[in-house]
């Protein structure tokens, strides 16, 4: 269990590297995970290529989610938003490097499906949208 | 701390009972189990009782007159009168087995709201409500354009009752309230609030999913109307509870479900209902969780509501004290005079959820997150907390066990 709180995951947690908000940004999105009131607001700008190019979160919550957070958006600068979109589970457990139960996974996945809610243009972010 | 008082339960004698207690959560971390407000563990008394049902007098209740069918309905019969004499009910019959609190509150809110509520009328809540006792009242004044009012929690957890003769003057025509909190812990003088609405003319509801099991809870000196509380609580099994209410109420009440057991005569077009309490039991029940819900109660019997009340009292009072002496470590409610065995606290700069994670690896079971009461967290300004909650089986090496665990969470975050 102490796995979970791998180095890197409690740096991010102290000093996360995409901390912020993007004003004016291309696509935005936010949601919480009612179980725990982690809140995440998610922002991306994009070039004229589809590129993410700068990427912001914003919210409270967890280690967990706010780690998976920062590591996901550092993780996909650079990427198209066709990439994004085939971006699942696996991907940010991978980042994390971690595995975890049923309840602590809502929380490493959340920043997934704020960002791919957003990128979808999506009016509500869905448990299918990380699903494999 | 007072250890004077003579007649204390044996603790380690209570622990041998419950087999879950011996279990190790990794190799050579035995559990440390503080979450007893979520759910309680079981003694094999409880675990037994269901085996046997099932192992010798499984049958279908009030119906057929075979051996196991009239075993099986005097069992589940004899549960309820159990459970009637354990909150002073004055019949057994005014005893309506439910799923759990929940269900009982909605049965309330749909059978007897539904009957008697107006357009316009209002309702009377607090702010320290479950979810349980809030969103079915929601649901009600939404279908039946109904008023929600609110008492108030002061900055120490507790009811701020000087507000309540003006709540009252607006005529609410139910209150309804829990009486113990479960995430502050506070317990809310029912007996004051019971003669002060009914003085009003409003019955009151009380939720007491958390008092039930712990402190002595009496009915009749408490003068409720209704009564909600689970077993799986209180030492019994998940999915099953029980509703009180007084006889001339549930008498006057519509069926909740329709189905059977609840009828006495159907016809194509109609049906008229069963009497009390079956009115009320639609479909085949829960009967060997009914019956777990009994042994449970002997149980507690045994052992004594009063002395299961003080052991919490002095475990609570024990952990208060050390928690505050934990830099960082904010505890919220009332001091141990005004509540029951429930810590709810934060710890700065680390959010909930790994608190509990990191004292899981320490083998101690706690809970994360609003606990169900999101409104009375918004009021704290709180996202989440982390509840450490007590039972008649938990001890004061836990205690210390959990404050240990606190300083690991502290080394990791630190």
């Amino acid at each position: 269990m102490d796995d979970l709180y791998r180095e890197i995951i409690i740096e991010r947690y102290k000093e996360p590297l995409y901390r912020g908000v993007l004003e004016p940004h291309d696509i935005s999105f936010e949601d919480e995970n009612p179980l725990c009131g982690d809140h995440i607001r998610i922002d991306l700008r994009v070039d004229e290529n589809s590129r993410v190019v700068e990427a912001a979160f914003s919210g409270h919550g967890c280690a967990i989610s706010q780690a998976s957070a920062d590591l996901l958006l550092e993780s996909i600068i650079g990427k198209t938003l066709e990439e994004v979109k085939r971006l699942n589970k696996e991907d940010v457990l991978d980042l994390l490097g971690i595995e975890l139960g049923p309840v602590r996974l809502k929380c490493a996945l959340l920043p997934l499906k704020v960002i791919k809610a957003g990128v979808y243009g999506l009016g509500e972010a869905s448990d299918s949208l990380v699903e494999e | 701390m007072n250890t004077t008082k003579t007649d204390r339960i044996d603790v380690l004698r209570i622990r041998d009972d419950f087999p879950i207690l011996k279990r190790e959560i990794a190799p050579g971390i035995p559990l440390v189990y503080l979450d007893s407000t979520a759910t309680s563990q079981k003694p094999l008394a409880v675990i037994r009782a269901m085996n046997e049902y099932y192992e010798r007098n499984n049958a279908n209740i009030h119906r057929g007159v075979h051996t196991l069918a009239e075993e099986a309905t005097a069992q589940y019969e004899a549960a309820r009168e159990k459970i009637a004499r354990f909150i002073g009910a004055r019949k057994s019959r005014e005893v309506i087995f439910v799923r759990n609190t929940t269900e009982a509150i909605n049965l309330v809110a749909f059978s007897w709201g539904r009957k008697f509520l107006q357009r316009g009328d209002r309702i009377l809540l607090t702010e320290m409500e479950h979810h349980s006792n809030l969103v079915p009242w929601q649901m009600l004044a939404q279908e039946k354009e109904l008023f929600l009012d609110f008492i108030p929690v002061t900055n120490e957890g507790l009811l701020d009752l000087s507000e309540i003769e003006q709540f009252l003057e607006q005529k609410p025509k139910i209150v309804a309230i829990t009486h113990m909190s479960n995430v502050l812990g506070t317990i809310n003088p029912i007996r004051q609030i019971t003669r002060l609405a009914h003085a009003a003319g409003a019955l009151v509801l009380v939720d007491g999913a958390q008092s039930v099991p712990h402190l002595p809870v009496n009915v009749q000196d408490l003068d409720v109307d209704f009564l909600a509380f689970s077993a799986h609580k209180m030492l019994g099994p998940t999915g099953i509870g029980a509703l009180y209410g007084k006889e001339e109420l549930l008498e006057a009440m519509p069926p909740f479900l329709g189905g059977g057991d609840m009828i006495k005569k159907v016809y194509l077009r109609s049906f008229s209902p069963n009497d009390l309490p079956h009115k009320f039991e639609a479909g085949t029940p829960a009967i060997a969780e009914a019956i777990g819900f009994g042994a449970a109660v002997d149980y507690l019997s045994r052992v004594g509501m009063e002395r299961v009340a003080a052991h919490e009292y002095e475990l609570i009072g024990y952990a208060l004290e050390a928690l505050s002496e934990i830099e960082g470590v904010k505890v919220y409610g009332p001091s141990a005079e005004q509540k029951g065995g429930v810590a709810s606290f934060t710890m700065r700069g680390v959010h909930p959820h790994d608190v509990s994670q990191i004292l899981d690896s320490e083998g101690i079971a706690v809970r994360a997150g609003h606990h169900c009461a999101m409104p009375l967290h918004e009021k704290f300004g709180l996202p989440a907390t982390t509840r450490a909650s007590f039972y008649l089986y938990n001890t004061r090496e836990e205690v210390d066990q959990l404050v240990r665990g606190l300083a690991k969470v502290k080394k990791i975050f630190g």
